[in-house]
């Protein structure tokens, strides 16, 4: 296994998001505009990094037992340090992530790739495994955020507010049950092109 | 009559899967079967209620007095994770039956961000211990309620013909947004 193909396993072949489907709860919370799944997207990578370097560390002398108390421990432990780097220098990004930033300990990505992945292989192939499944979350956020914030606000980014005014703004896509629907239909979207590879 | 406000706008108005999305792996992942719905809802719920009240003397009695409060995240999730442990070997013990319908569903619950999300909240609403535990109580039981309805949904959906390529998840989050529309009624409520 090489670092290169545990990246492109990471953003494509394994997506967090649309083919493992876990870590759900950030992935439709937070993704009412572009801009939030980015941040949330490149928060969650950086503790991912990290986590998963240091239990790649620890992980032989860690007894099996308590394994995932501390693994937890570990995860808490760098959530609270991206938070605080959060809170002192893009204040206003921390306020709009909110409730789920200190939601990223139990963000099941995190655990499943220190249980599956970190806790197996060496440091190295275990930052590159970070690297890899949190771009592949990034990227699936930020495409939710897209066409979540493009229905519901008629913008890009924040962007375009001028250029697409004469669009409808369906406000039900920002609100919770558009974010269950973009979802579905990204993911329908995936299947049918996933589709002709796998015959 | 505050602590009303505060018990049916965490079942209803504020209802954690479908208005928050905490909870949401739970929420998909044991939602396949009414009956198993169900015991993951008990357990949530039981452990909804120690964790808010535990969380909320360990900050405000030990946190706080020691000025630490922003530790208050690697605390929260230790206490939930060993509250998890605890409750398994309680019920282990003291009632195996109760014990072999929830099994495998116990360890699950310390990731259910649901939990961690309702202490979290408890904190950040600077809410007080009585507050806290209705409020608790009141999230878990909305979570049962929405994990419930939507399991009814889906037992009936795995009997229709349906595209394969909506087959399985997109399905699913589609019920998922109908039903959340449906809560949205809600809102005006309080």
């Amino acid at each position: 296994m090489n670092p290169a193909k545990v990246l492109k396993n990471g953003i494509l072949d394994d997506n967090p998001t649309f083919v493992q489907v876990i870590g759900m709860c950030p992935t439709l919370a937070v993704t009412t505009s572009a801009i939030n799944g980015i941040g949330m997207g490149l928060s969650t990578t950086a503790v991912l990094i990290c986590s998963n370097f240091v239990i790649s560390l620890i992980r032989k002398f860690v007894p099996d037992q308590i394994r995932i108390p501390a693994f937890i421990v570990v995860i808490a432990s760098f959530v609270t340090i991206v938070q605080m780097i959060l809170k002192a220098f893009v204040p206003s990004l921390d306020k709009s992530l909110g409730l789920f930033i200190p939601l990223i300990v139990v963000n099941c990505i995190i655990l499943a790739r220190a249980e599956a992945f970190a806790s197996k292989n060496n440091p190295l192939l275990s930052i590159f495994d970070g690297i890899g499944m949190g771009l592949g979350f990034t990227v699936a956020l930020t495409a939710i955020g897209i066409v979540r914030e493009f229905l519901g606000n008629g913008t890009v980014f924040g962007f375009g507010a001028d250029l697409f005014e004469f669009l409808p703004k369906t406000l039900i896509m920002i609100l919770a049950p558009g974010a269950f629907f973009t979802l579905a239909f990204l993911m329908i979207i995936i299947n049918i092109i996933r589709k002709p590879k796998s015959k | 009559m505050n602590l009303l406000v505060i018990f049916f706008a965490a079942i209803f108005v504020n209802n954690f899967v479908l208005s928050k999305f905490l909870g949401i792996c739970p929420f998909l992942g044991v939602s396949k079967k009414v009956e198993t719905a169900a015991g993951m809802s008990l357990a949530v719920t039981f452990v909804m209620a120690m964790a808010s009240a535990a969380t909320y003397l360990v900050y405000n009695f030990i946190l706080v007095k020691f000025n630490i409060p922003y530790l208050y995240n690697i605390a929260f999730i230790l206490i939930i994770a060993s509250l998890v442990q605890f409750i398994e070997m309680f019920i282990k013990k003291s009632s195996p039956t109760l014990y072999q319908a929830l099994g495998v569903y116990l360890p699950l619950i310390t990731t259910n961000c649901a939990v961690l999300g309702v202490t979290v909240s408890n904190m950040q609403d600077n809410y007080n211990f009585i507050e806290s535990i209705v409020n608790g109580v009141g999230a878990a039981l909305g979570f049962g309620l929405a994990i419930i309805l939507f399991a009814g949904i889906r037992e009936r959906i795995e009997r229709n013909n349906i595209l394969s390529a909506v087959k399985g998840f997109p399905i699913a989050l589609i019920s998922a947004g109908l039903m959340s529309i449906a809560f949205l009624g809600f809102s005006g409520l309080l």
